[in-house]
């Protein structure tokens, strides 16, 4: 072996172990790194007692409701298979909007209730304009009549993915 | 025919080549950042969900991919480097630094102004933006590594090994979203498609090219500057027209 093929092994074996080291650290910290718990994992009681965490997944479609205050906001959020309810107080982003992604910091409260002190909107993947986006939910609409008429289920307009990851209860 | 790779590894015959290629891509990158900001602020449509805010996008996106693609070239000259003793290797990985490290910056700093409208917020710990943070703080890591030892072959040695260990990181930065829940959207384009209105993908590639075109100019620049400071007690230097005048 030459003196280069030993640096190229070194350099090599180097850096086989710290990926393979950094890869441990990040499976065993797996939980940790992940921004939100979704609300399955909120039911299965994976989430801290008694400590703030975050909520993601989709708001729900007609669940957002508006106190006379102008400021308060409930609303639901959903990951397809359970929901939680959540009260926010507060200015909410622009992407905010019922059947898109969401992300809500708070605690839970009676009746459980997420009281949230900070909620984000959480943007998919998509870029179009709105003629395209029109066009894209006409279409949409007029699959699921189809489905109807053809008596299939009627939950197929509920096919709106969760935007990047899908909640999976880990 | 064959040719003498090695000819150019040589920082003589390669600070005349780089000079030669400079203007080859300093002027379509001019000329394309033209033509990207013109189509990206006039020619792509609105967004229906952000409006005009995702216009961000088309200096975020190729800061953000280039600040990746250039750290591992920057780690892979730094290993060639570090494997045949070459010194023209670790010149080239001390110039790629401080533009790789621009570019981590400005895709934190527009993506920060972009998720404070969009997602109500400046900052938040999640998997992409931290992975991103550290990946600034490998380049300035590699930047100061380098900086604190004066002998500058042994300098390059410890710089590279931070940026071999560092590059682990890209994989991590760009899976991020996809392994871990964040509120950093997934990968709008992807090997599968890509789901982006046509004019927008355009204006995209386009800002991507100047922007790499930029880079290669900026680095070729500082690479000149690396060569003529490190070789400067040579004969080659001291016989070169610009420094006889």
């Amino acid at each position: 072996m030459k003196p280069r093929h030993k640096r190229f092994a070194f350099i090599a074996v180097a850096l086989a172990a710290v990926g393979l080291a950094v890869g441990l650290v990040l499976y065993a910290l797996r939980g940790n790194v992940n921004l939100y718990f979704t609300p399955t994992q909120v039911f299965d009681k994976q989430v801290p007692k008694g400590r703030s965490f975050r909520i993601g997944g989709l708001v729900e479609k007609g669940s957002v409701k508006r106190e006379s205050d102008g400021l308060t906001t409930n609303f639901v959020i959903t990951d397809m298979y359970k929901e939680i309810p959540v009260v926010y107080k507060g200015i909410l982003p622009d992407l905010f909007k019922e059947g898109k992604g969401v992300v809500a910091e708070g605690k839970m409260g009676a009746g459980g209730v997420m009281v949230a002190e900070q909620v984000l909107a959480k943007h998919d993947e998509n870029y179009m304009p709105p003629e395209a986006a029109d066009a894209l939910k006409k279409a949409k609409a007029m699959e699921a009549a189809d489905a109807l008429k053809k008596g299939g289920a009627a939950n197929t307009a509920e096919t709106v993915a969760i935007p990047n990851n899908a909640p999976v209860a880990q | 025919m064959t040719i003498n790779w090695f000819k150019y590894a040589s920082p003589t015959s390669f600070y005349g080549l780089a000079g030669k290629m400079i203007p080859w891509f300093a002027i379509p990158s001019a000329i394309l950042f033209v033509v990207g900001m013109y189509m990206g602020f006039f020619v792509a449509p609105v967004d229906a969900q952000q409006g005009e805010f995702y216009r961000i996008m088309f200096i975020h996106v190729p800061t953000a991919i280039l600040s990746m693609f250039f750290y591992l070239v920057m780690a892979g000259y730094a290993a060639l480097g570090l494997i045949f003793n070459t010194r023209l290797s670790a010149m080239m990985a001390s110039a790629i630094a401080p533009t790789g490290a621009l570019f981590t910056l400005i895709s934190l700093w527009t993506g920060a102004l972009w998720g404070k409208p969009m997602w109500g917020t400046w900052w938040i710990w999640d998997a992409r933006m931290t992975s991103q943070l550290i990946l600034l703080f490998l380049y300035l890591g590699f930047i100061a590594l380098h900086a604190s030892i004066d002998e500058p072959r042994r300098a390059d040695r410890a710089a590279a090994l931070l940026a071999i260990v560092g590059s682990v990181n890209v994989p991590i930065i760009y899976f991020s979203v996809k392994w871990w829940n964040t509120l950093h959207q997934g990968s709008t384009i992807k090997f599968s498609g890509t789901s982006m209105q046509i004019t927008m993908q355009h204006t995209l590639l386009t800002m991507t090219i100047a922007c790499w075109f930029y880079a290669i100019a900026v680095v070729l620049s500082r690479v000149r500057s690396i060569i003529l400071e490190r070789e400067r007690k040579t004969d080659w230097i001291s016989e070169l027209p610009e420094m006889r005048s």
